[in-house]
């Protein structure tokens, strides 16, 4: 289990005089769920943009997959899958044009990405969806398709921006046995949430407050030494210590 | 470049799927036409003649009827009064005042200098010197027939005179039509070549999904070239259909190469594209896109020399011109169809739009930022 696919070493991000995270310091595990925690603003987002070479750190360093994210960011980027907050497949696109684009723009050959296009939507239950316009799609099936293709050229570490922000209970635990299914395949997965009891999906939570992390274990070890009896009221304990 | 493909397929999918803009860019071309190239003209029809004609006598009568029988002038008003003349030109009831004083008639019968005043709107400066120049004109002619006319009367002389005898080249009937329909042609793939794929990128940050493929492996000059193709086409095919436009409605002659128009609206659509794209990367709105392009588009069409010849502008503008590439289109367009110029009249235009094409376009890959 201590095989580390990032490594982060003081990491500093500003923004002008805005200090967004605070000297860092984490590793994550090859194919673990790792759970990023954190009150709104906390910085969490930031961290995930720098990891995913989409934000360039201060100072400090970062390596992802074995690759420096201030020296080579485009390099980290063909190692990962994304997937934000703000719901980003293209909406005017069928489902199959939208998997069609990102396979092609990994450099899957055409047959691959044809074979695991048809997987996928019978592993979905996304038949008759195919040929749809994610416009026309609910948000529950938008995520798990963002998620899907996020994973389709199956990178060493997949990040999750709350993917699951304003899904429905039931579409939830559907979006999280495939995170389990995902991390079974021995990818990496690296998520933000909002939702407590998602964390305790988690194999090792991180938990940020200002900027800085305040406290990172797995979740029974923090139950343990905050003397809770749920991740949630270990978050409410660090966040509102009063 | 299959990573290219895939992002071009995906361009021309969303394009077509838009049914307002892919019918818009079909539309707009055929409009633009039929509505500016008839439309924008120098020429001057029936200005509005006021005559205050203090004289009454057959020769003043005789100047008069020369002046109404042109086509340029429509008497639109005549008094005795200079006041009242002078009040009407102030309320814009005409363009033009003529007086002819009391007396007129009679220097000429006896072979003095007949004197005239002519009072000319001059709001628009342009067209009252063509309005001086048209009365001038039959005022001249007018002159030269009472010397016939008097020949034998008066003894004039026979002074010499220079007969100039010219001929218009390359537009001999002086059809404005011929002069602006290359030059709307130049609008018209400047507006597409602008707007459409600059927009387009500010929508995808808008939107949020340009994050998603920033975090992709794909390089920045085969998003920047992914964004151009599918305009560069919609450019060419809006310039096809404005030539059958020139051709079927205006009949316009087109004396020169076809091609050779072709593939310097080719290199044009790039400069224009990659100025575009260029702007799009630091605007994080349409709002702002639109902004910035909407100035450099009319300073660009406005220095261009659609309308004034810019030969005669000033010559810190025609130093800005060296970068305008609005200008070199403008020009070669007109160079190629009116007068069948070949690429080594134009070579020098076409080498500078080249330049401009490869800065502009690798400006707008520099200034891309995939990592913030």
């Amino acid at each position: 289990m201590n095989n580390s696919v990032i490594t982060v070493r003081n990491l500093v991000k500003k923004f002008g005089s805005f200090v967004a995270n605070d000297n860092l310091n984490f590793e994550v595990y090859a194919g673990e769920i790792f759970g990023f925690l954190g009150a709104n603003g906390a910085g969490k987002t930031t961290t995930i943009r720098i990891l995913s070479g989409l934000s360039a750190p201060t100072s400090g360093e970062v390596i992802v997959a074995g690759i420096n994210a201030s020296k080579k960011p485009e390099e980290i980027k063909k190692q990962i899958g994304y997937m934000s907050q703000k719901f980003s497949l293209y909406e005017d696109l069928t489902v199959k044009e939208n998997i069609m684009l990102y396979g092609g723009i990994y450099g899957m050959s055409k047959s691959l990405i044809k074979e695991r296009t048809e997987n996928l939507l019978e592993k979905l239950n996304f038949r008759d969806y195919g040929n749809k316009l994610i416009a026309d799609l609910p948000l529950g099936l938008r995520q798990k398709l963002a998620f899907s293709i996020a994973v389709f050229h199956e990178p060493k570490i997949v990040f999750l921006d709350e993917p699951t922000g304003g899904v429905d209970p039931i579409t939830r635990r559907q979006f999280w046995e495939m995170i389990y299914e995902t991390a079974s395949r021995g990818i990496t997965v690296f998520v933000t949430t909002h939702y407590m009891d998602e964390a305790e999906y988690c194999d090792r939570i991180s938990i940020m407050s200002e900027a800085k992390i305040v406290a990172l274990d797995t979740p029974e070890n923090l139950k343990k030494l905050y003397n809770a009896a749920t991740v949630e009221d270990v978050f409410i304990k660090i966040a509102r210590p009063n | 470049m299959r990573t290219i493909l895939y992002l071009i397929r995906k361009e021309f999918l969303q394009i077509f799927r838009n049914k307002f803009i892919s019918r818009a860019m079909f539309a707009v071309p055929i409009a633009q036409m039929l509505l500016l190239v008839p439309a924008v003209t120098f020429e001057i029809k029936n200005v509005r003649l006021c005559i205050i004609d203090n004289d009454l006598t057959s020769e003043s009568r005789g100047l008069i009827s020369k002046l109404e029988g042109s086509t340029f002038f429509k008497v639109t008003f005549s008094t005795f009064s200079e006041n009242e003349a002078n009040n009407l030109l102030h309320k814009n009831k005409f363009d033009l005042i003529l007086n002819i004083p009391s007396g007129f008639g009679k220097n000429l019968g006896t072979g003095k200098t007949g004197k005239l005043m002519a009072s000319v709107d001059a709001i628009n400066a342009s067209s009252a010197q063509l309005t001086w120049a048209y009365l001038s004109g039959v005022i001249r002619d007018y002159n030269r027939n009472i010397l016939t006319k008097n020949i034998n009367t008066i003894p004039v002389n026979l002074v010499p005179q220079i007969i100039i005898t010219n001929r218009f080249w390359y537009n001999e009937m002086l059809n404005y039509n011929h002069y602006m329909l290359p030059g709307v042609l130049t609008l018209l793939v400047t507006v597409v070549g602008f707007l459409l794929a600059g927009l387009n990128m500010v929508r995808e940050k808008e939107m949020g999904t340009i994050e998603q493929l920033n975090v992709t492996p794909v390089r920045k000059y085969q998003l920047i070239i992914a964004k151009m193709v599918p305009f560069l086409l919609i450019g060419l095919i809006d310039l096809s259909i404005g030539l059958i436009i020139g051709k079927l409605v205006f009949n316009i002659p087109f004396v020169g190469s076809i091609t050779l128009l072709f593939v310097c609206s080719f290199i044009f659509l790039i400069a224009v594209l990659g100025l575009a794209l260029f702007i799009s990367t630091f605007s994080g709105s349409q709002q702002q896109f639109m902004f910035i392009a909407f100035f450099c588009m009319i300073i660009f069409m406005l220095m261009s020399g659609l309308f004034t010849p810019y030969e005669s502008m000033p010559n810190w503008a025609q130093i800005f011109n060296m970068i305008n590439p609005v200008a070199y289109l403008m020009k070669i367009n007109r160079m190629v169809m009116l007068k069948g110029s070949t690429i080594h009249d134009i070579s020098r235009e076409i080498i500078s739009l080249i330049v401009i094409a490869v800065c502009s376009t690798s400006l707008a890959v520099r200034r891309y930022r995939k990592t913030a």
